[in-house]
């Protein structure tokens, strides 16, 4: 009985394997227009940068990180980036919660209102943020020129992405596996932590990768809030500008070249944590 | 006994899915709750469960008052349709979830964990994760982990409705083997009469939020108490104002016995052993479906256009017809 019952699964493991091996010549082409397009836009452009970066010489490149403001700028973005993230894993989660298990009125506001930071010109959202959290704030805080005004900042536009990773997986949740841990015996909390949250680790990393990766790269919606002070609120994208204006491409690369490898190291450690979490169950 | 079930209702808004329904389920045996899609039986199940909750009435589980315990309290094992698996997690964790939860010894969960394995023939799956087993693979492992706990009441909400026919055929018998081994009180809801016929020591017939009739298979086949158990049990057809089944009708090609219902063969079809006949008996009405074996149409040189004669055997189930 058990052999008849292991046939099929085999078979269709087999018969997916055939299927990714041939590929037919309108799938070779949409192949090499991909790879055309994303080395376009993406690879050449990064390498660009490296190479870039990589004419400054070593010593020129070390003394650009080594530079106190710069290194300052660094740690502060990414930092602050890091802050975001972790704040957007529990805030994200819970919002995409509310919005798939709770029944409110204007729940169909919320869903389509946490869209606007993400469609918000970024320059757009630091205005929002000055009325509001800066000098003449109508709510009586004021943040400008602090390091809050970054985390504020960073913290409004990477709101969307966990809430919208998470949500599509929370919607396709079988009510079915919850019900079967209660009866178990697991109570709500062991439920979520030993079952649900498993689930939802992998968009719950996809989410916080991107937060984090445009964290890294705000400018718009931080410049005018921060008020970019050196060593104190100037974060990484406004030094590369700086950099810039002063015809200084070299340096400019140099620090976006750190802020890849940081990017790569932060996406490659979330896949990993994803995957060993969903390993381990 | 040890599911008692006293004066049930649940209405969905207008939708009335239980209508002051009373059951008692004994101790030890395999109960199937049999009835069509939309009867009530699953949520049946789910109110013993404590998935649902009744709107009026109560639920005694092994003497212990249960209608307001959440599920978690019931020490009820469920078994649903679509497996409920926990996907991240291998065979063996799923299995071990129930008694992880309780904070039981690591070794005795390792030792009871691989018990159920054995007895479930999924012991070489464990490292396996849900999604590398075929349906009736994880429905098993789904009854493992339910029995880990070791439940006062096993509940099985369509377990084998989205297999396909072979294997939910040897599954259930499958099912009736293990419960004799087992000997856990269970019920199982389906809508299929031969596998509740075949499976259950007991079968409840429930229909429109109601209990229909509660019986043995034979008493369930031999006596149905309404039109609608005949008819849900097995196929019937209507003979002289009464409904019988239509291997229930003895057909002779002479006027032979008094009473007998003269009538024309209009159609004639053979499905392996048996041979499956329309008789008209009047223009106006529905032909009489007549079932004979192989050998008795042979030997009556029975064929499409024979005049024959029909009357209910001695022993024949019937319900006299509601018109």
């Amino acid at each position: 009985m058990t052999s008849s019952l292991t046939a099929p699964s085999r078979a269709r493991v087999r018969g997916r394997a055939r299927g990714a091996r041939r590929l037919g010549a309108g799938a070779t082409l949409g192949l090499g227009v991909s790879v055309l397009w994303f080395s376009l836009l993406v690879l050449i452009p990064l390498v660009a940068v490296l190479v870039s970066a990589a004419g400054l010489g070593p010593k020129e490149f070390l003394d650009v990180l080594t530079n106190a403001q710069t290194a300052a700028a660094i740690r502060l973005t990414v930092v602050q980036s890091l802050l975001v993230t972790a704040l957007n894993v529990v805030m994200g989660t819970a919002l995409a919660w509310v919005l798939v298990r709770d029944r409110f009125p204007g729940k169909v506001v919320l869903d389509i209102v946490i869209d606007v930071p993400f469609a918000l010109p970024t320059i757009v959202a630091g205005l929002v943020l000055v009325s509001l959290y800066g000098p003449r704030s109508p709510v009586g805080i004021d943040v400008n020129n602090t390091r809050w005004a970054v985390f504020l900042a960073l913290a409004l536009v990477t709101l969307p992405f966990v809430v919208r990773t998470v949500q599509p997986v929370l919607e396709t949740l079988d009510h079915d596996v919850e019900e079967a841990a209660a009866s178990l015996g697991a109570s709500r909390l062991t439920t979520f932590r030993r079952v649900i949250l498993p689930s939802l680790v992998p968009a719950i990393a996809a989410g916080a990768a991107l937060a984090f990766a445009r964290g890294i790269s705000e400018y718009g919606s931080l410049v005018l809030l921060s008020g970019n002070l050196p060593n104190r609120t100037e974060v990484a994208s406004v030094r590369v500008f700086t950099y810039l204006e002063n015809g200084q491409k070299g340096q400019a690369s140099a620090i976006a070249a750190v802020l890849l490898v940081v990017s790569l190291v932060v996406i490659v450690s979330l896949d990993l944590i994803q995957r060993r979490v969903a390993r381990r169950g | 006994m040890s599911i008692h079930v006293d004066g049930v209702s649940k209405r969905f808004g207008d939708f009335v899915a239980l209508d002051d329904v009373s059951v008692d389920l004994p101790t030890g045996q395999l109960t199937a709750l049999l009835g069509p899609s939309g009867g009530g039986k699953s949520t049946l199940l789910r109110i013993i469960a404590g998935l649902e909750t009744a709107d009026t009435g109560t639920v005694t589980i092994e003497g212990r008052e249960a209608t307001h315990l959440p599920p978690q309290k019931r020490n009820v094992g469920f078994v649903f349709q679509h497996y409920a698996a926990f996907k991240h997690m291998s065979v063996a964790k799923n299995v071990a979830f129930g008694l992880e939860i309780r904070h039981r010894p690591k070794t005795e969960v390792k030792k009871r964990v691989a018990e159920l394995l054995e007895l479930v023939h999924l012991d070489q799956f464990a490292h396996r994760l849900p999604s590398q087993l075929s349906g009736g693979q994880r429905q098993r492992m789904a009854l493992a982990r339910a029995l880990a706990v070791e439940p006062s009441v096993l509940l099985l909400d369509e377990p084998f409705g989205a297999l396909d026919a072979k294997v939910r055929k040897e599954l259930r018998e499958w099912l009736r083997r293990l419960h004799d081994e087992v000997h856990v009180t269970s019920v199982f809801v389906t809508h299929d009469q031969e596998e509740a016929l075949e499976v259950a020591d007991e079968i409840v017939v429930i229909n429109e939020g109601r209990v229909e009739q509660v019986g043995t298979p034979d008493q369930l086949y031999d006596a149905p108490a309404t039109d609608f158990v005949m008819g849900f049990l097995g196929p019937v057809t209507r003979l002289g104002g009464a409904q019988v089944r239509p291997h229930d009708i003895e057909v002779s090609t002479d006027p032979g016995q008094p009473g007998a219902v003269p009538g024309r063969v209009v159609r004639l079809l053979r499905v392996g052993f048996e041979v499956r006949l329309w008789v008209e008996t009047a223009p106006s009405e529905e032909p009489v479906s007549v079932t004979v074996t192989r050998a008795h149409q042979r030997q009556l040189a029975l064929g499409e256009g024979s005049a024959v004669w029909l009357s209910p055997t001695s022993d024949a189930t019937r319900v006299d017809a509601v018109v």
